[in-house]
């Protein structure tokens, strides 16, 4: 199931699905993790789950949200920061638990031409969990999935 | 601090269940009225970037309310939702802090209240994600890692307003002299957040107002601007006493809400 504002990775390779498991009254449980506190794509995602689970005729089913441990971008998978790039969004640029992702210097390659000259232009973009930069080889702006 | 153990079976009712629900509620609408703020800039920023800054710290902000408004609801034990505390309560029922109900004023104005802010939700936040309320504690991890953004957005635009042209310095050191003195209501522990420390749910603020003080200093520093005098304030918005200006902030909140009671789409 595709993220509904990033409609080329899903997510699962977001991080965003945690677990899903068989309740012991029979109830398919599956728990999900909110990127940032105000993402009001969260709500989407989890009508968008239970949907999904109805297709498939698994009727008896909850959505469940954990907010603890908090999501990190650390959770997107290899697959998923592969969709992102493709997509044209640079993928998070460093471990967050990395000193330099603390810092947020770690260079930022250009998803278009692949250049690290790039800067910041602004620390937030369309989505809470973007920001806006621009490389300066190609000039082209772009987007990049923050470190969280 | 002690560790964190499932301190939310107090029992709906008792005293110490009403102490939390207020603290909470504390939390709950100074992010709710700080984020209802914020979006008055949307459409309006002097820079595209800005608005989209302006928008999605607001969007943290209204993110964080609801989690905490939710559990605020849950300690109610009246079985109201997170919409009808944030839609339907009285201005002197609010608990946020009044320097998050001063207007926006112009961009100095605006950035000048949300650094002072940022930089003191960091603080609280971080302690409390050592306390023995295990939701609090879950809120608090979220929002901490989406706070450090706002902080360093803040940060930045005080040392570019503060360092900037004559007329930008002027424009940020007018708004931290006229903001400061709510900073002592940020500073300043009540008696809940005395009985709160005492029980191990929230942060002693005399830390939390070392720490604010020091980044405040550096950043000040760096911006060129003058940390203006203390000046004791009595009024906390956090006690429910609110200026005018919230008034204005819930009008515009609340009118659809009250005018179509029950309205869903």
């Amino acid at each position: 199931m595709l993220d509904p504002e990033i409609p080329v990775i899903s997510v699962v390779d977001l991080g965003i699905v945690r677990s899903v498991e068989l309740a012991a009254d029979g109830t398919l449980e599956v728990s999900v993790s909110p990127t940032y506190s105000g993402c009001p794509a969260t709500e989407v995602i989890r009508a968008q789950i239970g949907a999904a689970l109805e297709r498939a005729g698994l009727a008896k089913h909850r959505v469940r949200d954990v907010l603890s441990p908090p999501w990190t971008s650390d959770w997107i998978t290899e697959v998923g920061r592969a969709q992102l790039l493709e997509y044209g969004i640079a993928p998070p640029s460093a471990p967050v638990a990395s000193p330099r992702r603390l810092l947020n210097d770690a260079p930022v390659a250009c998803p278009r031409c692949s250049s690290k000259d790039t800067e910041r232009v602004s620390e937030f973009g369309s989505t809470p969990c973007k920001s806006l930069r621009r490389c300066r080889a190609c000039r082209e702006p772009f987007e990049h999935f923050k470190c969280i | 601090m002690t560790a964190p153990g499932n301190i939310g079976a107090t029992p709906q009712g008792s005293a110490s269940a009403q102490a939390r629900l207020q603290y909470v509620l504390r939390l709950a609408d100074t992010s709710l009225i700080l984020g209802q703020q914020l979006t008055g800039w949307i459409g309006h920023a002097p820079a595209l970037e800005e608005d989209l800054g302006l928008a999605n710290v607001s969007l943290d902000l209204v993110g964080q309310a609801r989690l905490l408004l939710a559990y605020a609801a849950q300690l109610e034990g009246r079985g109201r939702s997170e919409d009808e505390l944030a839609f339907l309560r009285a201005p002197a029922d609010y608990r946020c802090v009044q320097l998050v109900t001063q207007p926006n004023g112009d961009f100095a104005d605006t950035l000048v209240r949300q650094f002072l802010f940022d930089a003191w939700q960091r603080e609280l936040f971080e302690r409390l994600t050592a306390s023995r309320d295990v939701r609090i504690v879950e809120i608090a991890a979220k929002a901490l890692k989406e706070i450090e953004y706002h902080v360093r957005y803040s940060a930045g635009w005080l040392v570019r307003l503060g360092d900037g042209t004559e007329e930008s310095h002027a424009r940020a050191q007018r708004a931290l002299d006229q903001l400061w003195p709510f900073t002592t209501e940020l500073c300043t522990a009540d008696e809940l957040d005395q009985l709160m420390l005492k029980q191990g749910v929230g942060p002693d603020l005399v830390d939390v107002a070392r720490a604010w003080s020091t980044r405040v200093d550096a950043v000040l520093g760096e911006a060129t601007l003058r940390r203006p005098a203390d000046r004791p304030y009595r009024w906390f918005g956090k006690r429910g006493e609110h200026g005018e200006h919230l008034g204005y902030v819930l009008a515009d909140m609340q009118f659809l809400p009250r005018a179509y009671p029950g309205a869903a789409w």
